[in-house]
């Protein structure tokens, strides 16, 4: 096992105060960023650590700066702490333990992006991290990494932590903004995008919790360090979560294109009570659900898409013999039909009819045409929805039909569930 | 209604953000730990401290699910049924919980104590099933663990 990068302080008495994470080589990669950096220099060495979005879709962050039109201030950043993708917890454990990684990661960004007020949107359920956030903030503008002339550099910048209150939409970028700007949360028309009209109508970028955590590592680093791990087109490290039917579920790092095996079996303990695995959801809830012939499958964004499926967030579910994926995907149905913000019909009403059909399946009511109804549904809200949730919704219904049609069509003749007593 | 301490925390958020709105989600979330609920009284008092429209302010509360348009216990327990925890037997916690408490998911107990949920994800699905009761998280729940934390917050 490698020494850990982004989970290097997890498990580290005390490892969210400031003077543990200095005396472990925190606040480092700052000043060197401020010395030997000119911000566009910065944004160059980030494309080239080919450095992609942690958040789900994978986009290369180091690009997505450099869409900031020239010229056009204030600029906004926003750091997306509104994990919701069912499965995942990675950003909350480097949040909880890590705070100033996050936060130095993030003036490191904002200086490189020309940003003078940044923002760290977090999910409201996550009280415990966002006072963990509150007072590390305290603790840099009192060091001085944080507020005017930071480290006699000229940059200034300051940090506000904005709570959620429960929305699974405002994950999704422009719903986010939309959100702090203290609205419903609904998504936006894209484009025009928000690196050149997001936050009150200004230049925003957007990034998720690991990816700002990864920055101070490629300061430090370099770009090299951080493309000789993975592969070519997914370079570097990556948080995976796993949860479910195994014995150890937890956060794990792990460079890019890592079997998934290894994964479930040297990392997480391999299945619980030795039970076979049935099927994976390999990238959070949203992501298409594979079945064992495929474990061998390295985890990275290519070799995912390759089988159909995503790598999304790094959220692994394992579910074992013995669940009924019906009920599993029924769940997971209602799950969207809640969370879908009602902005536009297809998803609307698309999710609605998604779990009313799933539901009178598992409860012994289906019919034979329900199959070709719910593929029908799905390819109706596919590319249809205004924002990716409606997508986001499919994923689970199409690949378990795909891949358990007939546990589904067990369900329908028998008039029951078969895995209720 | 609202206390003079609130309605100053509010102002100090508007004057935090680049645009005062951007105050509506925190001034809601104080407003609510203060009551433990948003009445349309107390609604119509954010929104004359934010200079927005009534309207405006309940819209917003309604969209987001931590918002509380309804009065809850003293403890809203809010127990996670989505895919890791109900893997985990998620639902056999709701059960339990419905048993010991006397009441249904929605329902609050005729002492005022306690008001039981199910809830989407917490984020907590590596020490799953949890609960959380207010801010609290509780992990890798059994209905042993269940009992205990009952027994607690009854002693409370």
């Amino acid at each position: 096992m490698a020494e850990p990068v982004l989970l290097r302080n997890v498990g580290v008495p005390n490892s969210h105060t400031i003077e543990v994470y200095m005396q472990r080589g925190g606040y480092q990669a700052l000043p060197k960023a401020l010395k030997e950096y000119q911000p566009a220099a910065l944004v160059d060495l980030v494309k080239r650590s080919g450095l992609r979005g942690r958040g789900g879709a994978g986009f290369p962050a180091g690009v997505k700066w450099s869409f900031l039109p020239k010229g056009v201030y204030p600029r906004y950043l926003v750091c997306n702490a509104d994990e919701g993708e069912p499965g995942t917890f990675k950003d909350r454990v480097l949040i909880e333990h890590d705070p100033h990684g996050l936060i130095e990661g993030i003036i490191i960004s904002c200086y490189a992006c020309e940003v003078n007020t940044a923002f760290i949107y977090i999910r409201g359920e996550y009280e415990f991290g966002a006072r963990r956030l509150e007072q590390a903030i305290q603790e840099a503008y009192a060091h001085g990494f944080l507020g005017k002339n930071i480290l006699g550099s000229g940059f200034n910048l300051d940090i506000i932590v904005h709570r959620g209150a429960g929305a699974y939409i405002c994950g999704e970028e422009t719903g986010l903004l939309t959100s702090l700007e203290g609205d419903r949360g609904h998504p936006k028309l894209k484009p025009p995008f928000p690196a050149s009209e997001g936050l009150y109508r200004k230049p925003t970028v957007i990034n998720n919790v690991e990816t700002l955590f990864n920055v101070p590592f490629i300061v430090e680093r370099g770009a090299e360090w951080y493309t000789s791990m993975g592969t070519e087109k997914s370079p570097g490290i990556k948080l995976f979560c796993i949860s479910g039917h195994v014995n150890k579920p937890g956060v794990y790092e792990l460079p890019l294109a890592t079997p998934l095996r290894t994964l479930i079996y040297d990392y997480a303990g391999g299945p619980l009570e030795g039970k076979p695995i049935k099927a994976i959801i390999p990238g959070g809830s949203s992501t298409p659900m594979i079945t064992p012939q495929h474990l061998d499958v390295p985890l990275d964004y290519e070799s995912l898409a390759a089988i159909g499926t995503m790598l999304g967030s790094g959220a692994v579910i394992v579910i074992g013999e013995g669940t009924c994926i019906v009920r599993t995907v029924e769940r997971l149905a209602e799950f969207y039909r809640h969370e879908s913000c009602g902005k536009c019909i297809p998803c609307r009403e698309g999710t609605d009819w998604l779990y009313k059909i799933l539901h009178r399946i598992e409860h012994g009511g289906g019919r034979e045409e329900d199959l070709p109804l719910l593929l029908d549904i799905c390819n109706n809200i596919g590319g249809k929805s205004f924002c990716p949730l409606g997508d986001a919704a499919l994923g689970p219904v199409r690949s378990s039909i795909a891949n358990f049609r007939d546990e589904y069509l067990q369900h329908i003749r028998e008039k029951r569930c078969p895995y209720q007593a | 209604m609202l206390s003079d301490k609130v309605k100053s925390e509010i102002q100090q958020l508007k004057a935090r953000y680049p645009h005062p709105n951007s105050a509506l989600l925190p001034a809601l979330a104080l407003a609510q730990k203060e009551h433990g609920w948003l009445s349309p009284e107390v609604l119509e008092e954010v929104a004359t401290v934010m200079e927005l429209s009534p309207a405006q302010v309940g819209s917003v509360a309604s969209f987001y699910t931590m918002f509380n348009r309804r009065p809850v216990g003293k403890y809203l327990i809010q127990v996670c049924t989505n895919i890791a925890c109900s893997l985990l037997g998620a639902e056999h916690i709701v059960e339990h919980l419905k048993r010991q408490l006397g009441i249904n998911v929605g329902e609050t107990t005729p002492d005022g104590r306690f008001t039981l949920m199910e809830v989407e994800c917490l984020g907590s699905c590596g020490t799953a099933p949890v609960m959380q009761v207010n801010d609290t998280y509780y992990e890798n729940l059994t209905a042993e663990r269940v009992d205990e934390i009952l027994a607690e917050l009854r002693r409370r």
